[in-house]
């Protein structure tokens, strides 16, 4: 298939508005074009959408806690007229902090960087990078969406319920899940909570499902298991990880909903509620919520964070005009990160009266993840050693995730050792830490992906200039709002406190914690500045004019400019090499398409 | 490098969806026994004994294994009236099966062994919700049992595809697998 040929039956979509040179015929309308698309590419700008508007309201409670942490003393009237009751005389109440810490939690993690990253990479690379015209399932793929859009709505509605929504944190360990008289919060917001998540574990499911049979089954031809783009690895994990581990939340929740609703007491014991009285239940258990809510609660965190190493790995590799650095070994380490994010959940758990002899195999399991992860930073690291690099802005995000990754990686090292993690505990290290690694760390993998496959998804540029802006103070500001954040809990300042300026020992952190603040509120107005790229781009940005403006290897850039459902106007492309030739044989690049030729020297 | 595959040998998606599926359900359960071995090791665990009627259960599932095995036989020789009503006996045996879980769930309560509640024993409460969660997936089993039955009934389907029926014995074997362990993990490990 001819360069030419693609862009003329691109022109023929344009010009028809509907597929008609692909494998099926029919009318879109505009409920089955953007609505209920079974269009895999349709289905992750929906996840993507989706994830934004999540972001935007995640990132909103951020800066309204950051504002009373930063100005404990202040009255802000417009926060009165934003929040009504729950911010009485212009100040946050404890218990709107409180479930503004919950939900910012929840929303991120879940919402964000698990539907709105996973979600959206992995419905839209994985037909286009293997070479299959849709999911395995499009149907199931379309519910996936909708549950996840259901689960949405049902947790942005417990934000409107008179008692406000669940307070206790987002991993809503009982007994403050489980009362509805433990708080505000506890009442119809957790109801809410446990309803959204329900939904949410099922549209994890779904997705999960694709992912995995459509990696395994809808290979084209010539595409092996290693001749995959790192991405689609890391992807595949991914859903390994969820379809594992997600059943085992939903187990703990069952078990949360019937000690809430039907008396039971498996996580219950010997409970006094101030004004309710002494509870009946006897012989319950928090820690095991504990167990069963880590047991997904980490493999989790590597749900989030593996899509952004292997876009990273890809970006990286596309930019530095250079094979990937030890193809095998960053397969391997994805590998061997999968398999450990099953075996360390305890080290959430040190401080809840672990056995220590248990406690010392999970710090050992815990720091043998610095092994692969410090594999793929070595790699990453001699992917760029003497490449052509090409400083765009997805290429910078990409280096921004690697530099937020041994950042907050080491200190992984730290928390994962019992005896210092018993003083870190819930302190501001351990939110400084995971915010860097997880948080800001994915978020950048996100960003990368956004910027570099944005092409594809729209058919447009987005503005470089926005987007050099958009990483330097996103990149900068990450620092500096968690790296303090280290000294401050090394200090001993807790987490989750309400107003530092009590203590005569957190005094000192008036003016840290000010400056704190005032970044996080620069880098969030900067994070608009993005939304206006990328919307305004949509309808206005630079039209792309060649098919792989990137020069990149893989699959999804021999489709059409904007491809139709069904990605390939004609036949799916062969695959004959794996995804990394690039500067081979005094080639810039070779796609995966090309055949090998018959002087190509040997090595892969 | 391996060899470029080759497409027959692949099974076919559906397949897998159930397999992986089946991965997962295996996780929720392999959650709800493991912390049931944790709360049993702690103090104020109810000793009781399964009701007899779940032996009764367990029979009835495992020969509900073998007329769905029967069904599969039938639809493979392209016998369209045995093969339904082997699918009909299956479903009510999984109908059997529930109600005789019922019957256990009421002996339990008829001997003073609250199940919910709050004079309940996380001991009877853990049996009521694995077997409660158990039970739904068998009832998924029997409306599925139904779909395929009355699709199988139009002339559309009525073709020698026997993949629906494959599907459906092999989540049938899963379930009844299942329940198995649940028992003796129930009976005698647990």
């Amino acid at each position: 298939m001819s360069h030419e040929a693609a862009l003329h039956n691109h022109e023929g979509h344009e010009s028809h508005g509907h597929d008609d040179h692909g494998h099926h015929e029919h009318h879109d309308t505009f409920l089955t074009k953007y609505v209920f698309s079974q269009d895999h590419k349709m289905i992750a700008k929906q996840f993507l959408i989706t994830g934004m508007v999540w972001a935007v309201l995640g990132g909103l409670m951020s800066v309204l806690f950051r504002l009373q942490l930063g100005y404990p003393d202040s009255s802000f009237p417009w926060l009165e007229s934003l929040l009504g009751k729950w911010a009485k005389g212009g100040q946050i109440t404890p218990a709107a902090y409180y479930a503004l810490v919950t939900t910012h939690g929840t929303v991120l993690v879940f919402f964000v960087l698990t539907a709105g990253l996973s979600g959206t990479f992995a419905n839209f690379l994985i037909p286009l990078q293997i070479g299959a015209r849709d999911m395995a399932s499009p149907f199931m793929n379309m519910l996936s969406y909708w549950f996840f859009f259901t689960a949405s709505m049902i947790m942005l509605s417990s934000l409107f319920v008179e008692t406000g929504p669940f307070s206790g944190g987002w991993t809503a360990y009982p007994p403050l899940s489980a009362l509805h008289d433990a708080s505000p919060g506890s009442k119809t917001g957790m109801d809410l909570w446990l309803i959204s998540m329900a939904l949410f574990v099922v549209s994890s499911l779904l997705g999960g499902l694709n992912y995995i049979a459509t990696i395994l089954n809808m290979r084209t031809k010539g595409m092996t298991m290693t001749r995959l783009p790192l991405t689609i690895w890391a992807l595949f994990f991914t859903a390994v990880l969820g379809v594992l581990s997600f059943p085992v939340l939903l187990s703990g929740l069952i078990l949360l909903i019937f000690d809430r609703n039907f008396g039971t007491s498996f996580y219950l014991s010997d409970i006094f509620v101030n004004g309710v009285g002494a509870l009946s239940n006897e012989g319950g258990s928090a820690i095991l919520y504990q167990h069963l809510f880590w047991f997904l609660g980490h493999p989790e965190v590597y749900i989030i964070l593996l899509p952004a190493l292997g876009m990273v790995s890809e970006i990286i590799s596309v930019n530095s005009r250079k094979p990937i650095f030890g193809y095998m070994a960053m397969l391997g380490s994805l590998f061997s990160i999968a398999i450990l994010a099953f075996l360390v959940w305890a080290h959430h758990m040190f401080v809840t009266g672990l056995n220590p002899f248990l406690g010392s195999v999970f710090v050992l399991l815990t720091l043998l993840i610095a092994i692969p992860s410090g594999i793929k930073v070595f790699n990453w690291l001699t992917t760029l050693w003497r490449g052509n690099i090409r400083f765009t802005p997805g290429m910078l995000f990409a280096i921004g995730f690697v530099s937020l990754f041994i950042s907050g990686g080491l200190t992984g090292i730290w928390l994962g050792n019992a005896a210092l993690d018993i003083y870190l505990h819930d302190s501001y290290f351990v939110v400084a830490h995971f915010h860097i690694v997880m948080g800001v760390a994915s978020m950048f993998g996100m960003f990368a992906g956004v910027y570099h496959w944005y092409p594809k998804m729209y058919g447009r540029y987005l503005n470089n200039s926005l987007g050099y802006l958009h990483f330097w103070i996103t990149f900068a500001g990450a620092y500096l709002i968690f790296w303090p954040m280290h000294y401050q809990g090394l200090a001993g300042m807790p987490r989750r406190y309400f107003d530092f300026s009590i203590w005569e020992s957190f005094k000192q952190f008036a003016d840290l914690n000010r400056f704190i603040s005032t970044v996080a509120m620069i880098v969030f107005a900067t994070q608009i500045l993005f939304l206006i790229n990328f919307f305004y781009s949509i309808f206005k940005g630079r039209k792309v004019t060649v098919l792989n403006p990137w020069e990149a290897n893989t699959l999804e850039w021999t489709t059409p400019i904007r491809p139709g459902h069904g990605n390939w106007p004609g036949e799916i492309p062969e695959v004959h090499r794996w995804p990394y030739d690039y500067s081979k044989d005094g080639h810039d690049f070779i796609p995966q398409n090309t055949p090998v030729g018959e002087d190509e020297s040997s090595t892969h | 490098m391996s060899t470029a595959l080759n497409t027959k040998n692949k099974i076919h998606p559906y397949k897998m969806y159930l397999y992986i599926g089946l991965g997962s359900i295996v996780m929720m359960f392999a959650g709800l026994t493991s912390a049931y071995i944790v709360k049993k090791s702690q103090a104020n665990w109810l000793d009781f004994e399964l009701p007899k009627v779940f032996f009764i259960a367990t029979v009835v599932i495992l020969l509900s294994s073998f007329t769905i095995q029967m069904a599969v036989k039938k639809a493979k020789e392209g016998l369209q009236t045995p093969y339904r009503s082997f699918l009909t006996i299956t479903a009510f045996l999984g109908v059997v099966f529930m109600n005789l879980q019922y019957q256990g769930f009421m002996a339990l309560q008829a001997n003073n062994i609250a199940l919910t509640g709050p004079r309940s024993n996380s001991a009877a409460s853990f049996l009521f919700v694995i077997t409660l969660l158990h039970l739904l997936h068998v009832l998924g089993g029997v409306i599925a049992i139904f779909g395929v039955r009355f699709k199988s009934l139009s002339a559309k389907n009525n073709t020698e595809n026997t993949l629906p029926v494959d599907l459906l014995s092999t989540y049938w074997h899963f379930v009844d697998i299942l329940w198995i362990y649940l028992f003796v993990f129930l009976q005698w490990i647990g």
